[in-house]
């Protein structure tokens, strides 16, 4: 053991990514420990990618705190780390009598939360706005500040804003312990110990298990809930321009029909409950609904393709809240239960808990901000300039000089798939049968290799 | 901005024979535009054979053919510029490409579409299960069989028995794979029933009326669930192999203005292989997916032809006459050329006759326009049928 680190973070998804940052930034040494051969391999690897305006999040929450605190930040910051913000919008519909009995209430609850630009349209308006929806829908109201980002990006960007300033990360890098000596913590992982006066606990669809190794035990449990996807082909993106949200049930926010900043569509997600923490599989029943569905909302979706299809788990407890808790005396800081909205929200809990931290260190006068490559389908990619190297995956135009770049750095990806999150090579319409193989080789030559 | 006579997309079979036919007819400017490193199209990395046959009288593998052609093209005096994509399409004969130096504008006279086709991956199949690595199209694994040290996984399942599938069969077994099973949804073969004896001489079990349901594994493929006439099985594996389903590589056409067909997926074109937008062309795979390399080189000589004849201003006129062929059911995926414009008896068609595609088995008639032929076939072969009389609409 070399040294005593301010705060040690365990897991690397979006949560624990902002929560580094934030804590470099704000002067405190800080170590990233990742169990996963990469980071965001967790809940962080699939959502919807949406910024939420928390219109919906239940009144006075924690959760609605949070993801209005992160979507200001993220609005401040993204200009100088280049991550993308489409301010597209979302409509909220109602298909039937009783979802358009619910929208006032809906609209009063928007209002309640700070999101007074909400807008209250009829049937012909909404139609207008997207010609393309199915005619028998009866009402709706639009949430101006609903956008869509880059969910990886972001991330990556929050972590490599942390490491370029003195952080240090950690991969396949597994937690299995812990004593705290009433002073600092020496946590027992995979790669040794690793020592810190606090410990954030950010570990996602672990973040109960974690509690009850370091602290005997845990005031939540983590319900996995699994959300599938159906991706379309970049051509269907014409079909709405708009986020596309049902009435939401308790349960779930229902299933959205939306873009995404890289110019595909996706429907989903699926709010299926499991005990696994592991495994997100699909299944083609619940695949052909989403196509379905998808096509009920976009009827001239029917005739798109798909591009891909993913699944994703919400560490959800049995709390409709997050679960932020700071424990008094064992210098340790739990941020758990982020059921969903969690990329919204990451830089909210990051300040959150640099409140929690606040006094305790010296906020860097002049930190190292990180550029990352831009992925948006409508910003300028570098297929379009000078010295690109030549294109390397054909259907999302990823260059060799992007796939080089994602190569290097304190953030160089270890697994294939950590790879595809920061390029998107091989993630269009073809899946690599054009690039796959060379995608490989470049990663042998150059990479981490296969995971 | 570049003007060049013709620009052809995609270096493969139809558009390299249409470029070395176009400057042996004294097309002066004609420039290939290839996006990957190296131009040949997809018979570079199909270490089988045969191929050559129909333009050399010779039995080859896909690389040299694919090097022969390349050189045929360049000794010609075509240009052939590599890893330049083109980006869009733009009305009258203008395309958008990208290359290592960024974004310009090319223009020709003409331009031939020659994208080719690809396969359908797994995604779209919406099979279930997890995405770990070790799942691909047969044309990732023959790259891996051609341009990499050996193939990533030892004992996949094969997907598929249509001609690609045994493709994929052999490239597996002499690059040191033996595939675990090679699994069919039909009763029987797509590919010619013969083909499904290689697989059992060479120890590979072929299930008929068996889906793959289910991929399991985090990082590797570990196992695949079966649908299976005996009921769900799960059996263990390395990798799986999506093999056929070929489609065109249609992006740049679908966000184009020029008419698609709804059928092929390509685009719609007359008998002279000539597109909505007249300065557009189209030969090979891009059309009917899918072909022979052979039958593609043909179809890009042909086209080549014509394009000269356009050129020249010797074309007759864009057509509108939809050609449609109906069957008593709808076991028809495409019939081309859609579009008749007027014959001219110094221009032959590249299209001389029709090209028809089932997607299911069908016996019965079809109807073109007034004429009716009887029919008998399997889906995905080669239906030939003569191109029915249409009359131009008088003055």
């Amino acid at each position: 053991m070399t040294q005593t680190y301010d705060v040690a973070i365990i897991g690397a998804g979006v949560v624990g990514c902002a929560i580094a940052r934030r804590l470099t930034l704000d002067g405190a040494r800080v170590v990233v420990l990742e169990k996963g051969a990469d980071i965001l391999d967790g809940a962080s690897k699939a959502n919807s990618a949406i910024l939420h305006t928390g219109f919906d999040a239940p009144e006075g929450s924690v959760e609605l705190a949070c993801i209005q605190e992160g979507h200001r930040e993220y609005e401040t910051l993204r200009a100088g780390m280049n991550l993308p913000l489409d301010r597209c919008g979302a409509l909220v519909l109602a298909w039937t009598k009783e979802q358009e009995a619910r929208l006032p209430a809906l609209i009063a609850h928007a209002r309640a939360n700070g999101v007074d630009d909400v807008v209250p349209l009829g049937r012909a308006e909404v139609l207008a706005l997207e010609p393309n929806l199915n005619s028998t829908l009866r009402a709706g109201f639009r949430v101006p500040g609903e956008s869509l980002v880059d969910p990886w990006s972001a991330p990556h960007g929050y972590l490599l804003h942390a490491l370029l300033n003195g952080a240090d990360l950690e991969r396949s890098c597994e937690v299995q312990g812990g004593t705290f000596d009433g002073d600092r913590w020496t946590l027992a992982t995979s790669k040794g110990p690793v020592a810190a006066r606090h410990v954030v606990n950010a570990a996602g669809l672990y973040g109960d298990r974690i509690d009850q190794m370091l602290l005997g035990e845990a005031h939540f449990t983590i319900r996995p809930r699994k959300g599938q996807f159906v991706v379309y082909d970049k051509r269907a993106a014409r079909l709405a321009r708009h986020i596309l949200l049902p009435v939401p049930t308790d349960k779930t926010k229902g299933i959205v029909v939306c873009r995404t900043i890289w110019g595909n569509l996706l429907v989903g997600p699926t709010a299926e409950d499991q005990d696994d923490r592991e495994t997100a599989a699909l299944d083609a029943p619940t695949l052909k609904m989403l196509d379905a569905k998808g096509a009920e909302i976009l009827p001239a979706l029917a005739d798109e393709e798909v591009t891909t299809i993913y699944a994703g788990l919400r560490p959800a407890s049995e709390f409709k809240d997050y679960q932020l808790r700071t424990h008094e005396g064992r210098n340790m800081i739990t941020v758990g239960g982020i059921r969903s909205t969690g990329l919204s929200a990451a830089l909210g809990l990051a300040a959150h808990v640099g409140r929690t931290l606040a006094g305790e260190y010296q906020a860097l006068p002049d930190p190292t901000i990180p550029r990352m490559a831009m992925l948006a389908e409508d910003q300028t990619r570098d297929w379009q300039l000078p010295g690109n190297d030549g294109v390397l995956c054909h259907c999302e135009k990823v260059t060799f000089r992007e796939a080089r770049a994602a190569l290097t750095g304190p953030l160089a990806p270890q697994s294939f798939a950590g790879f595809k999150r920061r390029t998107r090579a091989t993630m269009g319409r073809c899946q690599g049968f054009y690039c796959g193989q060379a995608v490989q080789d470049l990663l042998d030559s150059e990479g981490p290799g296969h995971d | 901005m570049t003007e060049f006579d013709v620009i052809i997309i995609g270096a493969g079979p139809a558009g390299l024979s249409a470029a070395t036919e176009l400057k042996r007819l004294g097309v002066a400017r004609v420039l290939v535009l290839e996006r990957e490193r190296d131009a040949g199209g997809i018979p570079r990395h199909c270490l089988h054979s045969p191929y050559g046959m129909r333009e050399w009288h010779r039995v080859m593998f896909g690389p040299a053919y694919a090097r022969r052609l390349v050189d045929e093209a360049r000794e010609a005096g075509a240009e052939i510029r590599c890893q330049t994509t083109v980006t869009a399409l733009r009305p009258g004969g203008e395309v958008e490409v990208s290359s290592p130096d960024g974004v310009h504008i090319l223009t020709g006279r003409a331009v031939l579409l020659a994208t080719g086709a690809r396969e359908t991956p797994r995604a779209a199949r919406l099979v279930g299960g997890t995405k770990p690595g070790g799942v691909m199209n047969t044309a990732t694994l023959q790259g891996f069989a051609t341009f990499s040290g050996g193939l990533p996984f030892k004992r996949p399942v094969i997907v598929g028995t249509e001609l690609v599938s045994f493709s994929a069969l052999v490239t597996c077994l002499t690059h040191g794979a033996r595939p675990s099973a090679m699994i069919e949804s039909g009763a029987r073969p797509t590919a010619r029933a013969v083909m499904a004896l290689a697989p059992r001489l060479m120890g590979v079990p072929l299930r008929f009326g068996t889906t793959i349901t289910a991929i399991h594994g985090r990082t590797r493929v570990e196992a695949v669930t079966l649908d299976t006439p005996e009921g769900a099985q799960d059996i263990q594996c390395d990798g799986v192999v999506f093999t056929g389903g070929f489609r065109p590589e249609n992006a740049l056409l679908r966000n184009s203005p020029l008419a698609v067909d709804a059928g092929s997926l390509g685009p719609r074109i007359d008998q002279y292989g000539r597109l909505s937008d007249p300065a557009y062309f189209a030969a090979g795979n891009v059309l009917h997916a899918i072909e022979t390399a052979g039958w593609c080189w043909n179809e890009g000589r042909r086209v080549a032809r014509t394009i000269d004849a356009a050129l020249r201003g010797a074309l007759p006129p864009l057509g509108s006459t939809l050609i449609t062929a109906k069957a008593d059911t709808d076991a028809i995926k495409f019939a081309l050329p859609q579009v008749l414009s007027a014959s001219d008896p110094s221009v032959a068609p590249a299209f001389d006759r029709m090209q028809l595609r089932l997607s299911r088995a069908y016996r019965g008639d079809i109807v073109m326009g007034s004429t009716t032929h009887r029919v008998e076939s399997r889906p995905e072969r080669r239906i030939l049928l003569p191109l029915p009389r249409v009359t131009e609409p008088g003055p």
